[in-house]
């Protein structure tokens, strides 16, 4: 198949940047949307041009690096599918495909399709996590967690920190992703000690990072290439009200 | 910064205060259609005065109106700085953005859906709300308790035009479609949000920004159709 692709290129974090046309030809319909991108930077290397700069790590769609926003959506067409999932059977021959980076004030963009997504690490580290002192390693099955719980909090953390959610927004909210990671936590046994200070933190981090308000479209949703519930929004919304009027943060 | 005021600057705490004063506006809406359903009995528009000397006159009620007042103001107030943060934590735009499916309409267009909705408070009010306070409204006397204000007149004096009319049923359909949204977008950031409840939720927001809408433009009609002085 024949394809025209639209792609952001931007030198680096202070260049004003633009869009590039590539005419792509013979592209095989059971690439992925990577190794489509593959083809192109071997002919612009070939050719002596900068290739195209992207994140990609294990692309099989579990740890969350590829982030491009493929045809006016996060990862593409798909649901439920990270970029590196996307095959190039969804797309018609004779296709314009615009590529961009995401786009939103806390994830600048690094270059071309790179961007900076530091700022969840920052809201992980103020609070996504639970404490582990010293000892031994603790026995299997020792605190007894039942089967519905585990499954619900397993849901929450099948997020991968692609940041669709960011992209997908029309505020750039990162409310999906935060209230995945504190609703993961909350439900097990072992983060309900710290349940109270970490939704704090890191919903303070989330704002202090400029990320948007949620209005409760629910495009995150439907962008997640994990599909991750609207429901977590809603119990996060009570762990950080509950928490607030009932910490001993003052 | 107190613990009160972190809470009520948060994202979080904005959007709950916003949840909160639509909710009682929603409320306020049920008891406005309620009582304005009075202007549909024909009597010349007498349990419609006597209805509003009432709301006029009695002091929990003006607490209430009080209230509302303020709800309105600060549900404007927090959405406007709520959006001001939203348009800035995305400077540069997407060339090309598509819908995502499962989106509504109206949650996505929810700021200009308010912002008309808020030209239409500001108009009705300074036509009815301005003129019952300070305007000079006719007065009638039904023998038992003296003049009141006739405040029937100077609606079908209104809706005896028919832009005035249109107008009016046009903003009804863009309160419906800001209801809609706003209605289950409360119970959400609430956290109100449970899989026995939420398909209630969502069918009662439903129903609710259809039939409250409705049954209001349909008092402009009837008194545009049915009860016109010219």
């Amino acid at each position: 198949m024949n394809l025209t692709l639209n792609v952001w290129r931007q030198k680096g974090p202070h260049d004003k940047g633009g869009f590039v046309k590539y005419e792509m030809t013979d592209i095989n319909h059971h690439m992925s949307f990577l190794e489509m991108m593959d083809v192109l930077n071997e002919q612009l290397v070939k050719k002596g041009e900068e290739p195209v700069h992207f994140d990609h790590d294990c692309r099989e769609g579990i740890c969350g690096s590829c982030a491009m926003h493929i045809d006016g959506r996060p990862h593409g067409p798909m649901q439920g599918t990270a970029t590196c999932q996307l095959h190039m059977r969804v797309f018609k021959d004779g296709d314009t495909i615009t590529v961009e980076p995401w786009r939103a004030k806390a994830f600048p963009v690094i270059k071309d399709l790179v961007v900076d997504r530091s700022a969840f690490d920052r809201i992980i580290q103020a609070g996504g996590y639970v404490s582990v002192n010293t000892g031994g390693v603790p026995d299997a099955n020792e605190i007894p967690v039942p089967k519905k719980i585990a499954d619900e909090a397993f849901n929450a953390a099948t997020c991968i920190s692609c940041g669709a959610c960011v992209a997908a927004c029309k505020n750039a909210s990162a409310m999906l992703f935060v209230a995945a990671k504190v609703s993961q936590l909350a439900l097990l046994p072992q983060g309900k000690v710290e349940r109270k200070n970490r939704v704090e933190k890191m919903v303070a981090q989330m704002d202090a990072e400029g990320f948007g308000n949620c209005t409760n479209t629910q495009a995150c949703s439907v962008e997640c290439p994990k599909e991750i519930s609207q429901d977590f929004i809603a119990m996060m919304n009570r762990e950080y009200i509950t928490a607030k009027f009932t910490s001993d943060n003052v | 910064m107190s613990w009160l005021t972190q809470t009520f600057t948060s994202s979080i705490g904005r959007k709950f205060l916003t949840a909160l004063t639509g909710l009682f506006l929603i409320f306020f809406l049920v008891g406005h259609v309620t009582g304005n359903l009075l202007l549909f009995k024909p009597d010349e528009g007498r349990a419609f005065n006597e209805y509003t000397a009432f709301m006029t006159g009695n002091l929990g009620i003006m607490i209430v109106r009080y209230l509302l007042y303020a709800a309105i103001i600060a549900h404007v107030l927090i959405t406007l700085m709520l959006a001001y943060h939203n348009r800035k934590a995305r400077p540069v735009p997407y060339k090309a953005a598509k819908p995502s499916p499962h989106v509504t309409w109206s949650a996505r267009n929810m700021g200009i859906l308010g912002t008309l909705v808020l030209v239409f408070i500001v108009i009705h009010m300074s036509n009815f709300w301005y003129s019952l306070k300070w305007g000079m409204v006719p007065t009638i006397n039904y023998q038992e308790g003296g003049d009141i204000k006739n405040l029937y007149a100077v609606v079908r004096d209104s809706f005896s035009s028919l832009p005035y009319t249109l107008f009016y049923v046009v903003m009804m359909v863009f309160l419906a479609f800001h209801l809609y949204h706003g209605f289950q977008s409360a119970f959400q950031t609430l956290g109100w949000r449970h899989k026995k409840y939420w398909p209630i939720i969502r069918n009662v927001s439903l129903w609710f920004s259809i039939i409250v809408p409705f049954v209001f433009a349909l008092m402009p009609l009837y008194i545009y159709f049915f009860r016109n002085i010219n």
